[in-house]
């Protein structure tokens, strides 16, 4: 039988790693990711968790108890946020390169100075780069959703890259909402024990991570990209036959709302995009064809679903939460990377917003949407990059 | 004390690998694969072990290998015993194999929380008193006095003390050895492969092209640095030191040679004034004198 619960987004991430029958968990705490190894270690210790605990000295040696225990043959699990995410770096590509399935929690965290604990993605959008599968989650629900879907991906033979499922700090991390989590027989059906093509085996030695001279390093290079192609497929397949059995699916990579008419799709990622649903209803009340659009994977990212969703629109409004200093919002460059070369594409601008914690909420994204309509009827934008609600 | 003629005949540690002439290091791995057998799971951060063991496609290893980042051979054996265990896998020694610059500086802290959450794994640092990989660099573990690339005139500091440190951690197993006692050596990686827990084992490791001296002198090298007390042999278990082998006769200073026999033998020592020699003899009769009270 399925259950029904109340509990915050960390609780959540720590009920999905028990479902998903993780057995080695290395996990240091960190503001606001504490809850969900607080969650973990209650499970393990009174019994409700047949699993390995390992309560390391720092984020860096939690990634590499995973990377030691994946290799060994076991299901692991890890969560962090911000400064733990960033020392762990030098790992997440040897997770990724050892071709690991390691399923990570973050808990977005805007990265210091000056010290802050809230909310933006300026912590994992600067893992970008390391190979890691990312998703980022909108409420409590796909929290749990998508970290049973991303067991499934991550060991599937075709892709063995890491996995991290984000949701934003305090914004989720610590809100009830109510999630069902689904019967364990369920799960087990969807998400079947670690079966690794290899593992450190005394009875079958194979030494890993060798060293590779330049005539074969190229080729793992190249493995690791098919692998991401592959994931790149398989995303929406899993998420449907998810949808088939527990009755709730993401639609793969992109979350559409009001968007088949829209002549303005407003773009965003996490409880942003949430938030968006609500601007839009306000906007369509007024009769503005308005929509949204909430990317759920930014790696692979998903290039051909943003040109199907450029072909309706008369304009895309890409609302970041975070900065890559000296060019523009993360997201905005990968959906105008998305769109090079199509022709009549619709016009685009780059929105600043939400760093450091700092609310948007649906009033602050009517404004905005309200200002692209403005550009909209006048047919061009005035400024490609603006910062929102910036005190000076 | 173990027979060299009781050692299993089998060479795990396979030839082809691409180590130096002279090396120290792979004649500890011999004698340790010999002594651990090839139940044996070698998790191996940077060092000159994870260059000459296994450049792909090849491997030097009958047993498996984990190689992993420079700071984390520690935290990634936890995670290989801590998957060990929930998998029910026994009869294998999960056995972290690291260079002194690897244990003593970028490594000891998740050394050092590996062996507090008591891990049951063996933690070897084979310690050839400098970054050798990367070519000749200071490490916490160098001697006084001594050149490498980065104290081209000589190190102004002492050598960092981990057997002490890990002994502070009060783990069931903490000894030195030396390349140059071999029975000795092999007696320890048996004993600590039987002691339940965290076992942390430095090896002292001579390297002929980082200490300047001929290839064919390694043994010879490493048995004066015992003989004359710079390097002494000793566990240390509940609490208690116990001197071993050679070093044993050595409490009395009399006993011990003149470090100048030591450091004569090594170009890396050949700017050492008089004064720095007697720097480095009262820091070696201060650490004698130190080894006594915990005897």
């Amino acid at each position: 039988m399925s259950q029904l619960i109340i509990d915050t987004g960390n609780h959540i991430a720590g009920y999905a790693c028990k479902a998903a029958k993780a057995d080695v968990i290395a996990a240091y705490p960190i503001t606001p990711q504490s809850s969900v190894v607080e969650q973990i270690a209650d499970f393990v210790e009174k019994g409700k968790m047949d699993a390995k605990y390992i309560r390391v000295e720092s984020e860096h040696s939690a990634m590499a108890a995973c990377i030691g225990a994946a290799a060994a043959g076991a299901r692991t699990f890890t969560a962090t946020s911000a400064h733990g995410l960033a020392l762990m770096h030098e790992m997440l590509h040897w997770a990724s390169a050892a071709r690991l399935p390691i399923v990570m929690a973050v808990v977005n965290r805007a990265m210091g100075p000056g010290w802050n604990i809230w909310a933006d993605f300026s912590d994992s959008l600067s893992q970008r780069d390391t190979g890691w599968i990312q998703f980022y989650c909108a409420d409590n629900q796909e929290i749990f959703d998508t970290i049973i879907q991303a067991y499934r991906l991550c060991e599937d033979k075709r892709v063995r890259m890491p996995t991290m499922v984000c949701h934003e700090g305090l914004i989720l991390s610590h809100t009830s909402m109510p999630v069902e989590i689904p019967d364990q027989k369920d799960i087990d059906e969807f998400l079947p024990p670690y079966d690794p093509p290899w593992i450190l085996d005394v009875d079958k030695p194979v030494t890993h991570g060798s060293l590779i001279y330049p005539e074969w390093y190229m080729e793992f290079r190249y493995f690791m990209d098919e692998a991401m192609k592959n994931a790149k497929k398989l995303i929406p397949e899993i998420d449907k036959e998810y949808g088939r059995k527990f009755g709730r699916e993401y639609r793969g990579y992109i979350e559409r709302y009001r968007c088949d008419d829209a002549d303005l799709v407003l773009l965003s990622m996490g409880t942003i995009g949430s938030e968006a649903k609500i601007a839009v209803d306000r906007l369509r009340r007024h009769g503005f064809k308005v929509g949204a659009a909430r990317v759920r994977v930014f790696r692979p990212f998903p290039k051909e679903e943003i040109q199907n969703l450029a072909e309706g629109a008369r304009m895309l409004t890409v609302i970041d939460r975070h900065i890559s200093y000296g060019m523009e919002g993360p997201l905005f460059i990968e959906v105008k990377a998305s769109l090079y070369g199509k022709e009549d594409g619709p016009l685009m601008t780059g929105l600043i917003a939400g760093l450091g914690g700092r609310d948007v909420t649906y009033l602050d994204i009517e404004k905005i949407a309200q200002k692209s309509l403005k550009h909209l009827e006048a047919g061009k934008v005035t400024k490609e990059v603006e910062w929102v609600g910036l005190r000076r | 004390m173990i027979k060299l003629k009781e050692l299993p005949k089998e060479e795990y540690f396979l030839p082809g690998n691409a180590s130096c002439a002279g090396c120290g290091l792979s004649i500890a791995l011999r004698l340790a694969y010999k002594a651990l057998g090839p139940r044996t799971v070698f998790v191996i951060p940077a060092c000159c072990a994870s260059v000459i063991h296994s450049p792909f496609p090849n491997t030097a290893f009958a047993s498996p290998c984990l190689n992993i980042a420079f700071e984390a051979a520690a935290a990634a054996a936890s995670g290989v015993v801590a998957a060990y265990e929930k998998r029910g896998v026994k009869d294998v020694t999960v056995l972290a194999w690291a260079g002194d610059g690897g244990t003593a500086d970028i490594g000891i802290q998740a050394l050092s929380g590996a062996v507090e959450r008591g891990t049951n794994f063996i933690y070897v640092c084979y310690d050839n008193e400098s970054y050798m990989n990367t070519g000749i660099q200071r490490s916490g573990s160098t001697p006084y006095g001594a050149w490498t690339t980065t104290t081209p005139t000589g190190k102004k500091q002492h050598k960092k003390n981990v057997p002490l440190i890990m002994a502070a951690h009060d783990i069931p197993y903490v000894a030195t050895a030396c390349v140059s006692y071999p029975r000795d050596l092999i007696s320890k990686l048996r004993k600590a492969k039987e002691i339940t827990g965290p076992k942390y084992i430095q090896i002292l490791i001579p390297c002929p092209p980082g200490w300047r001296f001929p290839t064919e002198k390694t043994i010879e090298m490493g048995r004066l640095a015992v003989q004359t007390g710079m390097w002494p042999l000793f566990e240390v278990e509940s609490g208690k030191l116990k001197l071993n082998g050679p070093s044993a006769r050595l409490v009395d200073k009399s006993k011990r040679k003149p470090i100048e026999q030591y450091l004569k033998s090594q170009g890396r020592f050949r700017r050492l004034t008089k004064e720095d020699i007697e720097v480095l003899q009262t820091w070696v009769d201060s650490s004698w004198e130190h080894y006594e009270r915990l005897i």
